[in-house]
C-alpha cells in the first residue's frame, strides 16, 4: 500500500490554500462589470401585496434596474419546483405553486418581494430602503398547532386545513394488535426543535450572461451544481443545459442548507441577462435566518409496547411536521420515507405504524438538515427506549441488547421496508460503553452528588440509511431525480490523474480522500492526483453531496471508471510486453507478465496511451480517460452507539458534558483523520440542537431568534473533547464497502444528551423536558 | 470621500474610502484580500479577525477610517513565502479545519492568544474562542490545533 493509500490519515490536500487565506468562495469572486443586487424582502409573515412602488428608488443613485414579482409573472417563467412527491393516504401532496419573487401575497418573514440592482452593494442597499411595497397584513399561522387549529389562517388557498399531506407507513390495526398483548408500553410525547443550519458561510451567488455565446454563468454556494443547473433551467428560467453553466467553487460549509434551489439564484440569472452585467448577491447573516431552508421542526407521540422481558413488540409513532410556507426542493421526503422508515433502529421491533401529517405554516420553508429525517427517527427511538428501560427497571443498555438486530441476521428486512446491510451493533455498544466507563458511572454520581450536583447518563444507539440512493427505489418513492453518481478518470500522458467528481466538497475533504483511492489503485503519489469538483462545465454529470452519499455512491463512481481504466491500461501493458492481457497483473503501479520478472510501469502505458507509436490501433482507440455512473444497489446502514454523561447545577440548570464517547461502524474507512472531524462536527450540531439551539417564532410569524445574539450556535466552551473511535463491518454492496460517516454525530448526539439530562433529573421528579434544554428549562423543570 | 493610509501585511497602502466602509469591506474589496471572511453582521462569529497594531480584531467592527496608519495583518500575510507560520502548519496538521471559512478568522485569534500565552490549556483556549464560531470540527480539533501551534510557536522563539 502507498504511504497515501487507503487507510491513511493523509493531511488535506485542500488545506493549504484555506490556512492561507486563498480559498475562493462565491463571495470572494468579482466579475469585470459587476453590479449588485439586494433584495426587498417581507417584513410580515402574511400579507397581500397591494402595490409595489419603485419609482423613488429607481431614482436614486447608482441604481441599474429595479425586479419585481409583476416582472417575473410577466416574463412567464416558472416558480421553484419540489422534487420529490409524496403520495398520502388522500391522494399526492398539496403542491402549491411557489413564485422566486412574490407578485400578490407574501408568505414569510423574507419572502422575497423585488430585488434591486445598482453598481456597488451600498448603493442597493440604499435602494431597496426605498422600494415602497404596501402592505395588507393577515394573521398568520406560525406553527404546527396553530396551522391545524380549526379557522386558522390558510398558507395556501389549495391546501385546505394547512395540509400537504396526511401520511401513513405500516398497517395500524396490526400493530395495535401486538400492543393488545403487551406486558407494558411506554408513551412518550416530544418535540424536536426547529433548527437553522447556520453555515458559517452565507449564501452567495454571481450570475453573468454572456451575448456573444449566449451561455449564462452561475457560481453560487450549492452542494449539487448540475441539480441546480436542472432545477433552475428545465423549471424555472426554461433555459437549456447547454447554454448554462453552474459552478460551486469553495462552499463554506452546507449541512443540507445548500441542497436546495434558491429563489435568489434564479432571479439573479434572469436579472443578468436583463441588464447584460454579471450581479453579484452575498447573504447577510440576518437575511440567511429567515431565508436558507430550516430543519427537524417536529411534534410527536409514540407508544412502544414490550413483553414482560423487555422484548419490543411494536411501535407507533404519529408525527406532525412542519414544511413552512413553500415545499423547499426535497422537504416531502424527509419526515416520511428518510423518517418512519428509520423507526426499526437497532431493533428487532415486528410490527411498526408511523402516520405523519405535513403542515404548512407562515415560517420558512423546512428541509433536510444534515441528518434530515434520521436524526427526528433517532430521536424517538432512543428517547422511548431508554425511557422504557428505565420504566421496567432494566439497564438501558440491557434493554438495548435485548432488542438488537443479531450480527449474524443480516442482510435483515424490517418492518419498515429497509434493508439493512450489515452491522454489529453489539459491538459497538459494547466499544461506546468501554471508552465512557459506564460501569464506573455510579461511583461518578455519588461523588458528583456529594458535590450537590446532579449527573446523568444516556446512551443513542442510532441507525442512519445513507448513500442515497438505488434510483429506482427512491422514484417508485416520489423522487423526481435519479441518485446515482459520476466520476471521470483522467490519465494524462505523463501519468498524473485529474478525477472529475459530481459530488461536492464543502468541508468533507473530498480533495484527498478520493485522490487517497486513485493513489491505492493506481499507484500513483498523491500529489500526482488533482480532484475537480463543482463546475458544470467541467464534470460530466453529478447529483451532489448529501446523504452522506460521496464516498459510497461518488466513490463507488470513482472505483468504477477507475475498474475501466485498469482493464484498459492491461490491454496496452499486454500489447507492450507482448503478452496475452489474461497474464498481466497491476500492482503498486507496475504492470507485470504473470510468473515473470518482464514489467512495465503505469507512467508508460499512460504515455503510450497518448502516443500510440506501438500500440493495437486496430482494436482499442488511444487515450487513459474513463467515466463511470454507478447507481447503489441498496442504502447503507451506518450505526453505533454515542454515550453521553452530564452534570447539571440544580441552582443555575446549566448543563456541562462531562464525557462523550462515540463508537460508529462506517464500513471501511479510507481516511480516519477526517472521518473522525466529521463526527466531532456532527455531535456538536446535535449536542447544540439538545442543549442550545432552537428557533423560536411568535405567534404573529416573527423569527425571534434570528441573529447570533439570539440563536445559541455551540461555542468551543460549550462542549468537551470527545472520544470517538470506529468498528467496521463492510458494506457488502458496493465496491469500496463503504457506509458514510458525515451525518452520524448529528443523529445520534441529541438522543444520547437528552437521555443523560432526563437520568440527571429523573431523581428530582422531572420526567420531560424538551430540547433545548436550556439552563432556563431545567431551572423551571426543577422548581415547577 | 476620505483617503485611508494604514500599512497591510507590511506593505504601505491608501485608498478612498466612504465614511461607513468598514475595514473589512477595505480589506476584501478594495485590496481584494479576500482570505478574511464576513460570516454574520453582528459581530460574533469571528471569520473577520485580523490584527490590528498586533492585537486581534474583529474588523466588521472598525471602520477603515479609524485604522489610520494602522499596522493590520490579515491571514495573507502569515505565510514567510512558501514557509507556512507555525500556527498554520498546525492547523494542517491536526485537521482543524473543513470548509475553511472560519479558518482565517480562527488563525488570527489563536495567534493573539499564544503571543499572551506560550503555553494555554485546553480550558483556556475554549474560553479564548468565545467570539469565533466554527459549524463543521465541533472544536475539537481547532482546540488541539491552537495548542499545538502556541507550542511550536513557543519552541521556535526558543530555538
Amino acid at each position: 500500500m502507498p504511504k497515501d493509500g487507503i487507510g491513511a490519515s493523509v493531511k488535506r490536500k485542500e488545506d493549504y490554500r484555506f490556512i492561507t487565506g486563498q480559498g475562493a468562495y462565491t463571495d470572494d469572486i468579482d466579475r469585470p462589470g459587476q453590479a449588485w443586487a439586494v433584495f426587498v424582502r417581507s417584513p410580515h409573515a402574511h400579507a397581500r401585496i397591494a402595490s409595489v412602488d419603485t419609482g423613488a428608488a429607481a431614482a436614486m443613485p447608482g441604481v441599474v434596474k429595479i425586479l419585481t414579482g409583476a416582472d417575473y409573472a410577466a416574463d412567464g417563467l416558472g416558480g421553484l419546483p419540489c422534487g420529490w412527491q409524496v403520495t398520502g393516504k388522500d391522494g399526492p401532496m398539496v403542491e402549491p405553486p411557489h413564485p422566486p419573487l412574490a407578485a400578490d401575497r407574501v408568505r414569510h418573514v423574507g419572502d422575497q418581494v423585488a430585488v434591486v440592482i445598482a453598481n456597488s452593494a451600498a448603493e442597493a442597499r440604499d435602494a431597496a430602503e426605498a422600494v415602497a411595497v404596501e402592505y395588507e397584513p393577515l394573521a398568520a399561522a406560525a406553527s404546527i398547532d396553530a396551522a391545524l387549529s380549526p379557522g386558522a389562517p390558510q398558507v395556501h388557498d389549495e391546501a385546505p386545513g394547512n395540509l400537504c399531506y396526511d401520511w401513513e407507513l405500516g398497517d395500524k390495526a396490526d400493530v395495535d394488535g401486538a400492543f393488545a398483548g403487551a406486558h407494558h408500553v411506554t408513551r412518550i410525547e416530544l418535540v424536536n426543535n426547529r433548527l437553522v443550519p447556520n453555515a458559517m458561510e452565507p449564501r452567495a451567488a454571481v450570475a453573468e450572461y454572456d451575448r456573444a455565446t449566449r451561455e449564462y454563468t452561475l457560481y453560487t454556494t450549492s452542494q449539487n451544481p448540475h441539480v441546480i443547473r436542472l432545477l433552475m433551467g428545465a423549471f424555472v428560467l426554461q433555459l437549456p443545459e447547454h447554454r448554462l453553466r453552474v459552478v460551486a467553487p469553495d462552499v463554506g460549509g452546507g449541512f443540507g442548507s445548500k441542497i436546495f434551489h434558491y429563489a435568489e439564484e434564479a432571479i439573479l440569472t434572469w436579472a443578468a441577462g436583463k441588464v447584460a452585467r454579471p450581479i453579484k448577491w452575498t447573504a447577510e447573516r440576518a437575511e440567511s435566518f429567515v431565508t436558507d431552508a430550516h430543519g427537524r421542526d417536529h411534534v410527536t407521540v409514540a407508544e412502544l409496547a414490550l413483553d414482560a422481558d423487555g422484548r419490543f413488540l411494536g411501535l407507533k409513532v404519529d408525527t406532525k411536521a412542519n414544511m413552512g410556507a413553500y415545499l423547499s426542493t426535497f422537504a416531502p421526503c424527509v419526515p416520511t420515507y428518510l423518517y418512519a422508515t428509520l423507526l426499526a433502529g437497532q431493533y428487532t421491533t415486528p410490527k411498526i405504524w408511523c402516520g405523519v401529517q405535513a403542515v404548512f405554516t407562515h415560517t420558512v420553508p423546512v428541509d433536510a438538515y444534515r441528518g434530515a429525517g434520521r436524526p427526528e427517527a433517532t430521536f424517538v427511538v432512543e428517547r422511548i427506549v431508554e425511557t422504557a428501560a428505565h420504566e421496567m427497571g432494566i439497564d438501558p443498555a440491557e434493554l438495548r441488547r435485548r432488542n438488537f438486530v443479531p450480527s449474524d441476521a443480516f442482510p435483515y428486512q424490517t418492518p419498515v421496508a429497509l434493508v439493512y446491510d450489515s452491522g454489529d451493533y453489539e459491538g459497538t455498544l459494547a466499544a461506546a460503553l468501554a471508552d465512557a466507563d459506564y460501569d464506573g458511572f455510579a461511583a461518578r454520581r455519588a461523588e458528583a452528588e456529594s458535590r450537590g450536583k446532579l449527573r446523568g447518563i444516556g446512551l443513542s444507539a442510532y441507525i442512519e440509511a445513507c448513500g442515497i440512493a438505488p434510483s429506482a427505489v427512491v422514484g417508485s418513492l416520489g423522487a423526481r431525480a435519479g441518485l446515482y453518481e459520476c466520476g471521470e478518470v483522467r490519465v494524462h500522458p505523463t501519468g498524473s490523474v485529474t478525477f472529475f467528481t459530481g459530488t461536492h466538497s464543502h468541508g468533507q475533504g473530498h480533495e484527498t480522500t478520493f485522490a487517497q483511492i486513485i493513489a491505492e489503485r493506481l499507484g500513483v503519489d498523491i500529489d500526482a492526483v488533482e480532484v475537480v469538483h463543482g463546475d458544470t462545465s467541467k464534470i460530466p454529470f453529478g447529483m451532489g453531496t448529501y446523504g452522506s452519499r460521496s464516498l459510497a455512491v461518488g466513490g463507488s463512481a470513482l472505483a468504477r471508471a477507475l475498474d475501466k481504466v485498469e482493464t484498459k491500461a492491461k490491454r496496452i501493458a499486454a500489447h507492450l510486453m507482448e503478452a496475452s492481457e489474461a497474464d498481466i497483473e497491476f500492482a503498486d503501479g507496475q504492470f507485470t507478465v504473470a510468473g515473470t520478472d518482464r514489467s512495465v510501469g503505469f507512467g508508460d502505458v499512460a504515455l503510450t496511451a497518448y502516443v500510440p507509436h506501438n500500440y493495437p490501433i486496430e482494436e482499442l482507440e488511444p487515450g487513459l480517460d474513463e467515466t463511470a455512473y454507478y447507481d447503489p444497489a441498496n442504502f447503507t446502514f451506518p450505526a453505533g452507539c454515542h454515550v453521553c454523561e452530564v452534570e447539571i447545577d440544580p441552582d443555575t440548570g446549566a448543563v456541562e458534558i462531562v464525557n462523550f464517547a462515540a463508537s460508529d461502524d462506517f464500513g471501511n474507512v479510507i481516511n480516519p483523520m477526517i472521518v473522525e472531524g466529521q463526527v466531532h462536527g456532527g455531535i456538536v450540531q446535535g449536542v447544540g440542537q439538545a442543549l442550545l439551539e432552537g428557533c423560536v417564532y411568535g405567534d404573529d410569524g416573527q423569527l425571534a431568534t434570528g441573529s447570533y445574539m439570539d440563536y445559541t450556535m455551540p461555542r468551543a466552551d460549550d462542549v468537551p473533547s470527545f472520544t470517538v473511535s470506529t468498528r467496521t463491518t463492510p458494506c457488502p454492496h458496493n465496491p469500496l464497502g463503504a457506509k458514510g460517516c458525515g451525518e452520524a454525530g448529528a443523529i445520534a448526539a441529541p438522543a444520547a444528551v437528552m437521555n443523560a439530562v432526563h437520568d440527571a433529573l429523573g431523581s428530582r421528579g422531572v420526567s420531560r423536558i424538551d430540547m433545548p434544554a436550556t439552563p432556563a428549562r431545567v431551572w423551571q423543570a426543577l422548581n415547577a | 470621500m476620505p483617503t485611508v493610509n494604514m500599512n497591510v501585511n507590511g506593505e504601505a497602502v491608501s485608498g478612498e474610502v466612504e465614511a461607513r466602509t468598514l475595514l473589512v469591506q477595505f480589506l476584501r474589496e478594495q485590496l481584494r484580500l479576500t482570505g478574511t471572511h464576513v460570516g454574520c453582521d453582528t459581530s460574533q462569529c469571528g471569520a473577520c479577525v485580523v490584527h490590528v497594531n498586533g492585537v486581534s480584531a474583529k474588523s466588521c467592527t472598525m471602520l477603515a477610517v479609524q485604522c489610520e496608519g494602522a499596522d493590520v495583518t490579515t491571514i495573507e500575510g502569515l505565510a514567510d513565502g512558501d514557509t507556512l507560520h507555525p500556527m498554520q502548519e498546525a492547523f494542517r496538521d491536526n485537521h482543524g479545519l473543513q470548509c475553511g471559512f472560519c479558518t482565517p478568522g480562527m488563525i488570527m485569534s489563536a495567534l493573539d492568544l499564544a503571543n499572551r500565552n506560550s503555553a494555554p490549556s485546553e480550558q483556556q483556549v475554549r474560553d479564548w474562542l468565545e467570539g469565533n464560531i466554527c459549524r463543521c470540527t465541533g472544536y475539537h480539533n481547532i482546540v488541539k490545533s491552537i495548542m499545538a501551534g502556541a507550542r511550536a510557536m513557543a519552541a521556535g522563539q526558543g530555538g
